[in-house]
């Protein structure tokens, strides 16, 4: 009943959000909303460590390893998104706007933990759906005409994207009749994975790689990427590019589980190399800090899907690349926010010296660079460095050098464009009223989401290790074939 | 199980469909005027419940039967009402579509794909009994890449959305043939997911034109990596 309970939270929160009961009544609900998911999640997570998987209704409601993991990210960031919302919407918007705003958020917040919920292919196909439908009015919301524009373009990709890959999830559920039925879910799909039809589901994957890499934002899938990005607001970007776009990963990795290891991996390395490399040059010539971080995203789902690729070895990597990934990301967007608000631009020529304007927005746009770029002791330096050495091991020299090449390029880019902004002195024109001050709500937010950010690089938990292992496993082919 | 005859007339009869749905698909790379496009797909999602209602007769699946009625009630009847209601004017007063290639091209390359399509089902072929697969696989997977194409050649938010709509169509054309038992909880959600994606777009749609003035959403191509105002 508990993993039913907590996709519905937010369900019942977006109803309750509409209700026109003063300003404070519409984000608190949605916080409540969000901490009780968390705590839900965490409970859940706990037993899936207890019990390797943890069954609601089978075939249609379960959790094992990898959708904990998952639903544990999805719960977290949905908190920090919250928290960052009431400071950062309730600034400079009025309440009716207010009103719809949360009561997408909180949509949005159901469809995202929907997907790591529910174990039926077909079933994640519309979960996956969801999320994009219910964030399109989100990415629209500041309704000028270059949000429209980003909003129109998300939802049309999106959508031909989900079209595409639902001819792949009926051509899954063909194989799985042809190998003899059962239950049509990630579990019984990956029990019976050796006798299903390689032609069939190879076919399927590659359907699902195209449809679901529009929303992983694969090259050259990704071109929705950074203009939603530049124009939703803050906290919504937080949510898109954190756990959004790894919901869509998660899927495509459970399907490349299903495949004879030798078919898939050469598809994901490809994948994967050309979508790192290509935005970490596409870094370099950014002229808006937010699509800066818009075309880290890209890079990184690009690593993750390499290092899903190098084997057995390279999964923990992956896994936790993924934990790393969206953690540092959300905590980007973010940072990229209180940015924004202080500055009022996203034009990173026009800005000097963020840290004297606001001390706080500043040395947590520098914190979000160098976390994401990877420098020693965050968390993506710990999964970036543990995924090359899966690759040296595994003996994959050409792939692993150019994964590092990419990540060094990515990694001057991004700080090359953050101290611009972040030091030096503010440039006469942009000083404006002199200091900003941040909403509490927001500071405190940054607070909550850079403690893990800071931490995971230099400790992990034990029980966060045996969970990252436990995903891994997940998605280690049953037997070689 | 009927006797052999009525089966196979039943099969003429579905690949019969299967050729009038790829021909519509055509159509709506081709035509030009916006509420050509609505009518086209109101066929198009007819004959997907057609095909359904024939395969069900196959078969005896009486799954296929309630997909189609609840495809031919959603995508026939609702959507196109929604579009209507949503976008009157834009659907009733205008005009010839302006299109990003001329419609002999756009055809042209309609028609490669759908050759594509045939060639890249072959090999799936191997695994279907029957005749049902051999007809509506490559159809579908050709109606996918000609939704596609007309997604990509329009510039008026109806027809784009439209050709995006009929790639779900053809996704369903083809699923109903090869997986038939598909869980129907699964299928019935579909289209309600669809019916709300229509209704959102709508929404969007119309901020666009109050904002913008048209829903030529191909005026629309602004951001890039430019100094952000």
């Amino acid at each position: 009943m508990t993993l039913i309970l907590i996709p519905l939270l937010p369900l019942l929160a977006a109803l309750l959000s509409l209700l026109p009961a003063g300003k404070r009544f519409a984000p608190a609900v949605t916080l409540a909303a969000m901490l009780g998911g968390l705590a839900l999640a965490g409970v859940a997570a706990s037993r899936v460590l207890a019990a390797q998987q943890w069954v609601a209704i089978t075939g249609w409601v379960e959790l094992d390893g990898l959708s904990a993991l998952v639903l544990l990210l999805v719960a977290f960031l949905n908190v920090t998104a919250a928290l960052f919302s009431w400071g950062y919407m309730g600034a400079h918007v009025e309440p009716q706007r207010l009103r719809s705003y949360y009561a997408h958020f909180n949509l949005f917040a159901f469809s995202l933990l929907l997907v790591p919920v529910l174990a039926e292919p077909a079933l994640v196909w519309i979960a996956i759906e969801f999320t994009a439908v219910f964030s399109v009015l989100l990415v629209a919301f500041d309704d000028t005409k270059a949000a429209l524009e980003a909003a129109w373009k998300y939802i049309a990709l999106m959508f031909m994207g989900a079209a595409i890959a639902l001819l792949g999830f009926f051509i899954l559920f063909w194989a799985q009749q042809k190998a003899g039925g059962g239950h049509y879910s990630w579990n019984g799909l990956s029990a019976i994975s050796p006798g299903l039809p390689p032609t069939l589901v190879l076919s399927a994957f590659l359907l699902i790689l195209v449809g679901f890499g529009v929303k992983v934002g694969f090259v050259p899938l990704h071109t929705w990427l950074p203009d939603a990005h530049s124009q939703a607001p803050a906290p919504v970007c937080a949510l898109l590019s954190g756990v959004k776009t790894t919901n869509a990963l998660y899927v495509i990795l459970r399907l490349a589980e299903l495949l004879p290891s030798d078919r898939a991996a050469g598809w994901m390395q490809a994948v994967g190399l050309t979508s790192a490399g290509v935005a970490a040059i596409l870094l370099l010539q950014v002229r808006d800090y937010k699509r800066l971080f818009a075309y880290s995203t890209v890079e990184h789902m690009g690593i993750i899907f390499v290092a899903a690729g190098l084997g057995t070895g390279g999964l923990y990597g992956a896994m936790l690349q993924m934990l790393a990934h969206s953690l540092t990301k959300s905590f980007c967007f973010l940072a990229a926010g209180a940015a924004l608000f202080v500055l009022g631009t996203r034009d990173i020529a026009s800005v000097r010296g963020l840290l004297r304007q606001s001390p706080i927005a500043g040395s947590a746009l520098l914190l979000a660079g160098l976390a994401i770029g990877g420098a020693p002791p965050f968390a993506v330096f710990l999964s970036e460095f543990s995924i090359f050495r899966a690759g040296l091991e595994q003996a994959h020299f050409l792939v692993t050098g150019l994964l590092v090449a990419f990540v060094v390029v990515a990694f001057s880019g991004i700080l090359l464009h953050i101290n611009r902004i972040v030091l030096g002195t503010p440039l006469p024109a942009t000083t404006g009223p002199g200091r900003v001050h941040l909403p509490r709500a927001c500071v405190l937010a940054l607070m909550v989401a850079a403690v893990p950010v800071l931490v995971f690089g230099l400790y992990q938990p034990g029980p966060l290790q045996t969970l990252l292992r436990l995903a891994a496993s997940t998605l280690t082919p049953v037997s070689p074939r | 199980m009927p006797s052999s005859d009525v089966v196979d007339w039943l099969q003429n009869l579905n690949a019969l469909v299967g050729g009038l749905f790829l021909l519509v698909s055509f159509g709506l790379v081709a035509i030009r005027q916006v509420q050509g496009c609505v009518r086209l797909f109101v066929a198009l999602s007819t004959l997907l419940g057609l095909s359904a209602f024939l395969l069900s007769a196959i078969d005896h699946n009486w799954h296929l039967a309630v997909i189609g009625i609840v495809d031919v009630t959603t995508k026939a009847v609702v959507i196109p009402l929604l579009i209507r209601r949503a976008l009157r004017d834009e659907v009733y007063t205008r005009r010839e579509i302006t299109q990003v290639l001329n419609i002999p091209t756009a055809l042209l390359i309609a028609l490669l794909l759908a050759i594509a399509a045939f060639v890249l089902a072959r090999p799936l072929l191997a695994f279907g009994e029957g005749p049902a697969i051999a007809v509506n696989l490559p159809i579908g997977l050709a109606g996918i890449l000609i939704g596609g194409l007309t997604a990509a050649v329009r510039r008026e938010a109806v027809p784009l959305f439209l050709g995006l709509l009929a790639m779900e169509n053809s996704s369903f054309f083809a699923g109903i043939a090869v997986a038939p038992e598909m869980p129907l909880i699964a299928e019935v959600s579909i289209a309600f997911d669809v019916l709300i994606l229509v209704f959102i777009v709508g929404v969007l749609t119309r901020t666009v034109q109050e904002r913008i003035g048209t829903t030529d959403v191909g005026t629309l191509a602004t951001l890039s990596e430019t100094r952000p105002t």
